[in-house]
């Protein structure tokens, strides 16, 4: 009795928390709404499913419960019922099965007009790639990489020299054009993933990964890191802005081409030494590792970092100073705070931008 | 089919034996009865306890984990870098170094000679050598504890190239030890495992055909050989994995910068790992939920009292799921980069799985329809069994249909369902059995009131901690992170749920010290059981003595004259009827 009633509480409850409940799918902004619609095609089969069979079984428990004077049926087989159910199984099978394979159709066809936007992961920061007015980006290499050519771009490639790269945290997408994403990784498997989007792919090194859609809804949206990609996963963030044409052709125009940041070397222009530090620590994906408000990470917080006392792995003490915070940049290994494990990489930066992350380290 | 094998049959006569029965080696020594015994009921308790040992060291890891989702850097001993640790070896333990120890190894080992009416194991002596390399294994993972770095924190998924890098906590020492472990328990188990094949396919007493076996035994057998092909897999890829990480091979490691460094490897695949993997691992799903299936199967009918309905459906289906389990891996991958034409083939055979595992549903709940049902403790953790894998098992239908995966991969909604279906479902089957079984291996009924608390508060504990993960999942929640941090689509009330969900699995997580305390109690102080307490009719309730001595069943091996299920056969005395009892004995039952 009491298991027959908690059977019919817990699906009761479970209906109603669909219902009820604050958390469900965010607000679409993509043209993915077929998902969606696919995805309640299978809650109402699904739900009707488990409602059924469970209030069933409750009343089951309940209507045949132990009494010392009956006897259960014998009645080992009865093949009429088991083919209809096997045949309203499939049935049911189908209805969800033909909806998804429909619109899985649409999801690996890319339209031909898509634009292409390269998204680039390493540990633990997004990077973005636009091709120039040529339309064609640049051919790359793994072997390219170095602290000056971040994307390993390969210099000879014609194509690639009016590539935008922007190494900043925000990617920008103009609204009602398609966008196949092609996905690089530098290092592990990543994850592409914004929720309001619904598609996503893992980004696999070695080979380029794409999928597309068409945005939707104006709105700045986090982009994460959904494939577990080492210390520093849950901190690898960016943002996806979404706005009408001419305003991300405003924005696309501020970046710089790969021809650009050959020649140029200053962190961007404008706003104080502590902005333009800011700005450093953002793109160069510093603060995926670092909280600048105290949190613990993958790496020691930054707030109060200047000044304060540090014991080292080796034991010994040391008072975080310019010397001490450059060292760390550019030698992260040699003197490591104790308790963190020796895994950032060593940075290359010149002068005017180290200053400016220093300067606003000791602002913190 | 021959009229002997139509699975409801009753008769008079079994033909003689053709050969002798050979004598068993009978030890001398208390180390060689209780420690090195070859004797396969010791074997079942020695893995039984080892997989609930590390289970429970599973356990308080998944604890730890939930301190740091509900209260975010409240715990500051767990490190972002702990609690991938946490999460990895969690997952790892639970799947490979518990279920599937406890469910073959132990519900196998025990199980297997008794209910199909043999003496032993058909190789003593390997069967033993099994479980001390089982144990070796387990004692070489908990070992990465404590090596530099720790043990690795790749996921239990262990994908490549982060799994070697330095990114990822135990890239040194904790990938080597997990790799050599998981290496030594496919040894350990492959030994096993071709026992209890070759022990179901050769040694049946006479008068078993294989569809007169109980349900748990084609489980269990299935599962068994679905392993022996699955973890081949596995062990390949642990092999390949470790030369990439030793000898600086490129099995699975393309051209990579990591760090800043450019590394030597190129031309390796990161994809083909998963496919390894995961033609391992789909199967490793089954090789947990089909001994549960079988289990489920037994407790119903028997507290029911009433036979199993669809019989010889139940038997195809467990053996077509086993099949099709070969062939849906890469619904795992459907956002790893893999071609997305394979999308269409592995959706389709994923939900033509859903069909045989709709049929076995389906068949307990009509075998409780009409039944007489007795709400014993085995029986409760039955019935919670079905309502937990209804709803785990249509989840997979939302992750199978590979678009509907999309937005729903690597998020909470995942989580949620591997843990209803494989980790919920198989544990309330395992709690099912052990209340089942333990009359039987101990002599002793375990205290019935401890039971009800124990179920009442699992059962309705767990289903509040999974089932609103799913709505984490489906708001677009990340699986695998330490903290959400600040992210604008994830509400302050997701906070609050995560905190709910985690005061739960403490109170769960706290909850099974009763079951440990019954265990440990009710084997000198509980009731005595008899031979059979829940008047079964499989052959290991009918041994001569309870427990069951060496050679299981005295003298004389006994003969089966019917299927497992003659519950309630009308005119008969009792509302059971044993396999071994032949047709003309009892009144009435002959059909």
């Amino acid at each position: 009795m009491v298991l027959a009633i908690i059977l019919v509480l817990l699906v009761v409850g479970s209906v109603l928390f669909h219902f009820l409940s604050p958390w469900y799918l965010t607000p679409i902004a993509s043209n993915w709404d077929f998902i969606d619609d696919t995805l309640t095609i299978t809650f109402i089969v699904c739900g009707f499913v488990f409602v059924v069979i469970n209030l069933f079984m409750a009343y089951c428990v309940y209507r045949y419960r132990y009494r010392k004077d009956r006897r259960a049926e014998y009645e080992p087989e009865n093949k009429r019922m088991e083919w209809w159910l096997t045949v309203f199984t499939t049935v049911g099978v189908i209805a969800m099965l033909a909806p998804g394979l429909f619109v899985w159709a649409k999801y690996v066809e890319v339209p031909e007009d898509a634009r292409l936007v390269e998204a680039v992961g390493q540990q633990w920061k997004w990077s973005y790639r636009y091709p120039g007015v040529d339309g064609i980006l640049g051919t790359v290499d793994i072997r390219h990489v170095d602290g000056n050519n971040p994307f390993g771009m390969n210099p000879d490639d014609p194509n690639g020299q009016d590539d935008v790269l922007v190494s900043g945290p925000e990617i920008h997408l103009p609204l009602g054009s398609p966008v196949k994403m092609l996905l690089r990784s530098k290092d592990v498997l990543h994850d592409f993933y914004v929720p309001q989007i619904r598609a996503k792919m893992d980004l696999v090194p070695g080979m380029i990964t794409y999928f597309w859609f068409t945005p939707t809804r104006a709105g700045r949206y986090d982009v994460l890191c959904a494939e577990l990609c080492g210390s520093g996963h849950y901190s690898m963030r960016s943002h996806m802005v979404l706005e009408e044409e001419s305003a991300f052709n405003a924005w696309l125009e501020t970046q710089p081409t790969f021809a650009d940041t050959q020649v140029v070397k200053v962190a961007s222009a404008g706003g104080s030494l502590v902005e333009q530090g800011q700005q450093v620590a953002e793109s160069q994906g510093c603060i995926g590792c670092h909280s600048i408000d105290g949190s613990p990470g993958v790496g020691p917080t930054w707030k109060g970092l200047a000044g304060r006392t540090e014991t080292l792995a080796d034991g010994s003490t040391v008072v975080v100073d310019d010397e001490y915070l450059m060292e760390s940049i550019t030698a992260p290994n040699a003197s490591l705070v104790a308790g963190y494990p020796p895994i950032m990489p060593p940075y290359q930066l010149d002068e005017g931008t180290m200053a400016a992350l220093i300067a606003y380290l000791n602002s913190l | 089919m021959a009229m002997t094998d139509v699975a409801h049959d009753a008769v008079d006569y079994v033909r003689p034996a053709e050969i002798a029965e050979e004598e068993l080696y009978h030890p001398k020594t208390w180390l060689g009865k209780y420690v090195f015994s070859q004797d396969a009921k010791i074997i079942a308790l020695q893995y039984s306890m080892t997989a609930m040992a590390v289970g429970l060291i599973a356990l308080v890891l998944s604890v730890l984990m939930r301190l740091q989702l509900g209260f975010p850097s409240v715990f500051s001993f767990i490190t972002p870098d702990a609690y991938i640790q946490f999460v990895t070896m969690h997952g790892m333990i639970m799947v490979i170094y518990l279920l599937t120890a406890l469910f073959l190894g132990g519900f196998g080992n025990y199980l297997i000679p008794l209910m199909v009416g043999a003496r032993d194991m058909v190789f003593p002596y390997v069967n033993m050598i099994s479980y001390w390399v089982y144990l070796f294994a387990v004692l070489l993972l908990l070992a990465s504890f404590f090596v530099p770095g720790g043990p690795t924190g790749a996921g239990w998924t262990l994908y490549p190239p982060q799994t070697i890098l330095p990114g990822t906590p135990g890239a040194d020492w904790g990938i080597l030890l997990m790799l050599i472990s998981l290496g030594f328990f496919v040894i350990g188990f492959t030994m096993g495992g071709l026992n209890y094949v070759v022990t179901v396919l050769q040694a049946r007493t006479r008068g078993m055909t294989l569809m007169r076996m109980p349900l748990t035994v084609w489980a269990i057998f299935t599962a068994t050989v679905l392993a022996l092909f699955a973890f081949p897999a596995l062990l390949v890829s642990a092999v390949m994995m470790t030369l990439d990480s030793v000898l600086g091979t490129s099995f699975f490691m393309p051209a990579i910068v990591s760090m800043g460094q450019t590394l030597d490897h190129s031309g390796g695949s990161p994809v083909l790992f998963q496919h390894l993997f995961w033609f391992f691992g789909h199967p490793e799903v089954y090789i947990v939920a089909l001994p549960a299936f079988g289990i489920i199967s037994e407790l119903i009918s028997v507290h029911a009292r009433k036979n199993i309905f669809g019989y010889r459906l139940m038997v195809w289906a467990i053996v077509v799921i086993g099949g099709l389990s070969f062939v849906v891996w890469a619904h795992h991958m459907y956002v790893s980069g893999m071609n997305p034409y394979f999308g269409f083939f592995f959706a389709t055979t994923t939900l033509i799985i859903a069909v045989p595992t709709a049929i076995k549903v389906y068949n307990w709940v009509l075998t409780l329809w009409r039944g007489n049902i007795r709400l014993t403790v085995p029986m409760l953790f039955a019935i919670a069994f079905v309502f937990t894998f209804i709803n785990g098992g249509l989840t997979g239908i939302f992750l199978g249909n590979v678009i509907v995966d999309v937005p729903l991969s690597d998020t909470y909604f995942v989580v949620a369902h591997f843990h209803m279906v494989m980790a919920v479902s198989p544990v309330l089957a395992v709690f099912g059995a052990v209340y089942h079984w333990y009359p039987k291996i101990t002599g002793r009924m375990l205290n019935e009131t401890l039971g009800k608390f124990h179920f009442w508060v699992t059962f309705i504990g767990l289903y509040c901690i999974y089932y609103p993960m799913h709505y984490l999942g489906i708001l677009g929640v990340p699986r695998r992170y330490y903290a959400n941090g600040v992210t604008d689509f994830i509400p302050e009330s997701a906070q609050s749920l995560n905190a709910g969900i985690s005061i739960a699995a403490i109170i769960v997580a706290s909850t099974q010290l009763v079951f440990l305390y019954n265990l440990a109690v009710s084997a000198t102080r509980g009731k005595p059981a008899g031979d059979n307490p829940w008047g079964a009719t499989t052959l290991e309730w009918q041994t001569a003595t309870t427990p069951p001595s060496h050679g299981n069943f005295g003298k004389e091996l006994p003969l089966v004259y019917r299927w497992a299920y003659d519950y309630s056969v009308p005119g008969a005395k009792e509302d059971f009827i044993p396999q071994n009892v032949p047709a003309s004995s009892d009144t009435g039952d002959v059909r």
